[in-house]
């Protein structure tokens, strides 16, 4: 006999439940940790703010158009999901095997992708502060032009960006929970050529279109992209018509969420072929 | 194996063990990285835990224990060979597995530096779906019997190490899990932190009779104290499998004798060459410097011999004791050395 009907629907909503609070509580540790370590609010907001601050200098003083320094404020705010989606998330696998744990996650019988939307979700609202820093205290020392009445389509814009680049945090994280260290070195060689193809700090399009569209495999740079033309329309010099970004952005999410679990069952299988998931031997 | 017909789905009517733990011919193997071949790490191991039992697996480094401990809970999949775990088989059904197990792994510490004491356990309970009051009671009463309460509500990054392998501890039993192996638990705890660990154990199998244990660990007396049965694992293989009681019954009523004798002297391997000597491993005292001489005799009279060769050795005896069989003989007498010999050679080696 197999289970019934209501059976494996009572099933199905105990692994959701299960799933949720997961969620839950791996993003929780990442908000309490933003509230309780004082020295992350210098390094994470203070820091960033001040190479921000430069580039909108460096902007002012060759006399670029106001709109300039609005579109290093966004990049700057911008980078901070980036590196959070890299730093937090990505790599948090290759951390927790590196200080003996991963295998407390491994053998929960949780989907890892619950556990890296908790971390993602935790990492949003954790990196959310320094991302208003940035933005805040952009408008306010430097009276960088943000037009508030187009607020929310941007807003919008940008749930649709962070859904995208957290989605293709997940691929990466299949990386980082098998190749770690080697994932970790060409990340960070990566980093600055990333931030300069993505146009943190000017229009992507000033690339050119072949280098601009290859950047915009990273849905922050057409995020950005987006964001900067709601915000400015054509002195944004946007690379592709507004109207195809939110698409696209749907697009790539759900297709990275689908190549993410997949690759997670795949390298995991992997690991636990080869013996790579745990540190601690025989 | 005991089994039960169950139901399961795809329409399929297989039996599934009831036995909490069950391995037919399992084996792994490592690819060696540094020399050519491979590294067998367990070669067709046969076990079967029942539900209840606190099951002790005891065996030197390298003799495969955890290696199994990772196959049964998924971290590792078998080379060949068939692991169930709760009726649930480790490699191909390894979520139903993950719901009903736990892993406790001495010597490591779990959660993180910025959350407090209970919040880390309520934190790991969550990831098996424990209903936030549940958990809220169990973490209260895990913090009690492990002296962590008055730490309750202190962060990890201010607790101490044993302290933090006190809190991993607390963790593996906060999903009440069906099964949960305990790798080394009192590795790195004191000796009073080490009996509240073996006296919880103790009272959680003693409560929770479809609970089973599987229990690692170098201290013979520790699996002599908590474990029904016991086996004993060297080579990726399985040695010898029975109750503590009846492996001691098994040995070959040979006198042991535990000698301490002066470090100076000549060489003690000269012994093995008296008739009616069996065995015969020795190393020296980490404290005093002094030789631990264990010999093992074909009986009691042969014993004067070894003393008057001691004597022509220039080895004075500075204590002599017959051992009553132990765990730890059980254990010499199958894999050949003790694991205080195997220690001290690592303290030498290192």
């Amino acid at each position: 006999m197999e289970p019934s009907a209501p059976e494996r629907d009572a099933g199905a909503r105990q692994v959701l439940r299960m799933n949720l609070a997961a969620v839950y509580a791996r993003a929780s540790v990442r908000i309490k940790a933003s509230f309780r370590e004082r020295s992350w609010l210098i390094g994470e907001t203070l820091f960033p703010f001040l190479s921000m601050s430069a580039f909108v200098l460096v902007y002012r003083g060759l006399h670029a158009p106001r709109e300039y320094e609005g579109f290093v404020v966004l990049g700057g705010a911008m980078i901070a999901y980036w590196n959070n989606v890299i730093w937090g998330m990505a790599s948090q696998f290759f951390w927790e095997r590196e200080q003996g744990q991963l295998q407390l996650y491994l053998i929960t019988p949780d989907s890892r992708m619950s556990i890296l939307l908790g971390m993602a979700l935790g990492g949003i609202a954790m990196t959310t502060t320094r991302a208003a820093a940035i933005l805040i205290g952009g408008v306010l020392l430097f009276h960088v032009p943000l037009p508030l009445s187009r607020a929310l389509p941007a807003f919008g814009l940008f749930v649709l960006t962070l859904g995208a680049a957290y989605s293709l945090g997940m691929i990466l994280s299949s990386l980082f929970l098998l190749w770690g260290r080697e994932v970790w070195h060409t990340a960070t060689i990566l980093q600055e050529p990333i931030y300069l193809f993505s146009g943190f700090y000017f229009p992507v399009s000033a690339m050119g279109m072949v280098i601009a569209v290859a950047g915009s495999i990273l849905p922050v740079t057409l995020g950005l992209d987006g964001i900067r033309q709601v915000f400015y329309g054509p002195a944004a010099h946007g690379l592709l018509p507004l109207p195809w970004i939110p698409p696209i952005q749907i697009a790539l999410t759900a297709l990275f969420l689908y190549v993410a679990a997949r690759m997670l069952r795949h390298m995991e299988n992997l690991g636990r072929h080869e013996g790579r998931l745990t540190v601690r031997g025989d | 194996m005991e089994a039960a017909g169950r139901l399961l789905g795809r329409g399929s009517l297989l039996t599934r063990s009831t036995d909490a733990i069950d391995t037919r011919g399992l084996t792994r193997t490592f690819n060696a990285r540094r020399r050519s071949g491979e590294v067998r790490a367990l070669q067709g191991v046969d076990l079967t835990v029942q539900k209840g039992e606190c099951f002790g697996l005891l065996g030197p480094n390298g003799a495969g224990k955890s290696t199994l401990i990772k196959i049964l809970t998924t971290l590792l999949l078998p080379t060949s060979g068939r692991a169930l775990v709760t009726g649930y088989d480790v490699a191909t059904e390894p979520f139903q597995v993950r719901r009903r197990i736990n892993l406790v792994s001495g010597g490591d510490s779990s959660g993180y530096g910025v959350l407090t004491v209970r919040e880390t356990l309520h934190l790991f309970s969550q990831f098996y779906g424990v209903p936030g009051p549940v958990a809220r009671r169990r973490a209260e009463e895990l913090m009690q019997v492990t002296g962590l309460l008055e730490k309750a509500d202190q962060k990890l990054a201010g607790l101490s190490t044993g302290m933090r392998q006190k809190l991993n501890f607390a963790r593996g039993f906060m999903s009440d899990p069906e099964v949960i192996f305990l790798d080394e638990p009192t590795l790195g705890l004191d000796v009073e932190a080490s009996r509240d660990v073996r006296a919880f154990v103790a009272r959680w199998v003693r409560e929770r009779p479809d609970r089973t244990v599987l229990l690692t660990t170098h201290y013979m007396m520790e699996a002599d104290e908590l474990c029904g049965r016991v086996a004993i694992i060297d080579h990726g293989r399985i040695l010898a499998l029975d109750t503590p009681t009846a492996l001691k019954r098994t040995l070959p009523a040979e006198p042991v004798f535990e000698f301490q004798v002066s470090a100076t002297g000549q060489d003690l391997d000269r012994l093995r060459e008296i008739a009616g000597v069996r065995s015969m491993s020795h190393h020296a005292h980490p404290a005093t410097g002094a030789v631990e001489l264990r010999v093992v005799v074909e009986e009691d009279d042969v014993i004067g011999e070894v003393l008057g060769r001691l004597k022509a050795l220039e080895r004075s005896v500075l204590h002599l004791t017959k051992m009553e069989p132990s765990l730890e003989t059980v254990f010499i007498h199958h894999v050949g050395r003790g694991l205080s010999d195997e220690e001290a050679a690592e303290r030498d080696g290192a």
